[in-house]
């Protein structure tokens, strides 16, 4: 298997360009999410989604903008992934997270289980789709589309480990520099999702962004579910045994 | 009691992204979720009613049951196919079998119990392979259990906090729910002087059912809101009436045909609006950013971020 890869998405440098949505649905030929003026801010694409593979969230704070690429998690311990009964999401050689539009059938069950609200089902269509992290590119040698066109290299690419170490460094010396909020969003691999292949710098809280503040994978606790159920099928059975349990007429 | 709903759950302050939702909520249509969720939970009870039926030697019950658990299964297998995005791939369904993917288990679960009351109800029809129907009819019954139980932990394993929170008593509202409405069915379709134990499910199931619902409402605060306001609101409480109201007639019904009609169709409806209102109450508080931030940074202020130890 070869290193795991992923992104470190700077916020503080991002300039709300969207070059990196565009990048995307040209190389990934991701159809139109239609454009919608939200009347809350430059944002014309809402969430990520089934065709919204990078998402520019725009929050304007009293004297400053705070602009964010997100983007699929690529999670440790992914759930869509977990959950999925086909097998179409996968984990590639990259440790990535990646949806095989030819197996899938359109269940919908990983659009729930994201802790994170990524992945959604396309109704014309009717399968999940989501960022494969340039999957063809990355087999390729290159680098994804997004991270590529990024002018201000908010977005960058390249081995976990690198770029978690870049993020630590990139951190201190903001604080250092006074920008006490800066803080990292998914790097820890302690996390309840095991830490996730895509990880961010923010300057504000998580849910400030559209983004949930402690995110669990929902199977963490699937041991337990199995439990309550089992016990519910034995009480189940119990009950019917003592509803036959009387006398015949 | 929807006035003491504000003591208990105080406004929580929050922050979000203009609003909106942090999940997706579920996409699963209606009629055809709450629909499945029913005929499957139904199938599944009456398939360990039949295996009851035949060790205790109750004939004219046990065919209503095969027939029950067979209509159920093959009903519920056309709403869960018609659901995928791609209905001509569901076998990919069968292409592998996965522990952490409830709906794996439910589909290999549901493959399973719907071949087994198909060889159950073939044979009472037509009198063909007797051993063969009473196998399978005992198997169904192992398989139905199974069936009425998963799909709680098929809602439960996703991040909508509703259900997720929900794992301990969503089994609970469930299976109750299948044996009522098992029992209704069987009640329906079987002479009164047979169809004792049929009633006593019902009335049996609808309280567990009822008990199941209030307990987790309870138990969730915050979280269990939705399936107090709003359409899931209503539909939760139509349900509660009609299966508290059916259940309770069901312990009288044998006296007539027309007490036995309006427990089995109360009891009926009852179980429906459970399902369609569990799923709505899903949608609702994925929807509501304020049922994902609000537990998690609640977790994160008393110093306990979730972790995923083992893995
Ligand atoms: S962020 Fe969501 S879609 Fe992406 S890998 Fe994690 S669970 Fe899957």
């Amino acid at each position: 298997m070869a290193e795991r890869m992923g992104f470190f998405t700077d916020t503080t440098v991002c300039i709300g360009c969207k070059a990196c949505e565009v990048a995307c649905k040209e190389w990934n030929d991701v159809p139109d999410d239609g454009f919608v003026f939200r009347a809350t801010s430059y944002d014309n694409t809402g969430a990520l989604g089934a065709s919204t593979w990078r998402h520019v969230a725009f929050v304007e704070q009293d004297g400053r903008w705070l602009m964010s690429s997100d983007v699929c998690k690529h999670c440790t311990h992914a759930a869509c992934l977990d959950v999925c009964p086909t097998g179409a999401l996968f984990r590639t050689e990259f440790d990535t997270v990646v949806v095989q539009a030819d197996v899938c059938n359109g269940c919908g069950y990983c659009v729930p289980a994201c802790p994170y609200g990524v992945i959604d089902r396309r109704e014309d269509d009717g399968r999940a789709w989501k960022c494969t992290l340039c999957y063809d590119r990355l087999r390729g040698g290159m680098e994804p589309a997004c991270a590529k066109a990024c002018p201000t290299k908010s977005i960058q690419f390249g081995p976990l480990d690198e770029l978690r170490q870049r993020a630590e460094e990139r951190v201190e010396r903001l604080h250092a520099e006074g920008t006490t909020e800066a803080r990292l969003y998914g790097a820890d691999p302690d996390n309840g999702v095991g830490g996730t292949g895509a990880f961010f710098l923010l300057l504000d809280e998580p849910e400030t962004y559209g983004l949930p503040p402690d995110p669990v994978v929902t199977t963490r606790d699937l041991p337990a579910m199995w439990r309550w159920a089992g016990g519910a099928a034995l009480a189940l059975a119990a009950g019917v045994a003592v509803c036959f349990a009387g006398r015949k007429p | 009691m929807p006035r003491r709903r504000d003591e208990m759950v105080p406004d929580a302050e929050f922050r979000s992204y203009y609003g909106q939702p942090v999940l997706k909520p579920p996409i699963w249509h209606e009629p055809h979720m709450p629909a499945y969720l029913y005929l499957g939970g139904l199938s599944g009870a009456a398939g360990a009613m039949a295996a009851a039926a035949r060790l205790t030697g109750r004939d004219r019950l046990e065919l209503a049951a095969r027939m029950a658990a067979f209509a159920g299964a093959s009903a519920g297998t056309v709403f869960l196919v018609a659901e995928l995005g791609r209905p001509m791939r569901f076998l990919n369904m069968l292409r592998v079998f996965k522990l952490t993917s409830p709906m794996s288990v439910g589909s290999w679960t549901l493959a399973a119990h719907s071949g087994l009351t198909g060889v159950a109800a073939g044979s009472a029809v037509t009198g063909l392979l007797p051993l063969a129907g009473d196998a399978a009819t005992l198997a169904s019954g192992l398989t139905g259990v199974a069936m009425a139980t998963y799909t709680a932990v098929l809602l439960a394993d996703t991040a909508v906090p509703a259900w997720h929170e929900g794992m301990r008593e969503l089994p609970f509202l469930f299976s109750g729910s299948a044996l009522a409405s098992a029992g209704a069915a069987l009640m329906l379709t079987t002479p009164r002087a047979l169809a004792g134990p049929a009633r006593a499910a019902a009335a049996a199931g609808a309280m567990a059912e009822v008990v199941a619902g209030g307990l987790m409402e309870r138990r969730l605060g915050l979280v269990g809101e939705p399936y107090r306001e709003g359409r899931a609101g209503r539909l939760m409480r139509a349900s509660r009436a009609l299966t508290l109201g059916g259940g309770l007639l069901a312990t009288v019904a044998g006296r007539s045909r027309t007490l036995t009609a309006l427990s089995g169709l109360a009891i009926t409806a009852g179980a429906l609006c459970t399902r369609f209102g569990v799923l709505e109450a899903g949608r609702a508080s994925a929807k509501d950013p304020r049922y994902t931030v609000v537990p998690q940074r609640d977790r994160l202020d008393a110093g306990q971020p979730a972790s995923v130890p083992g893995r």
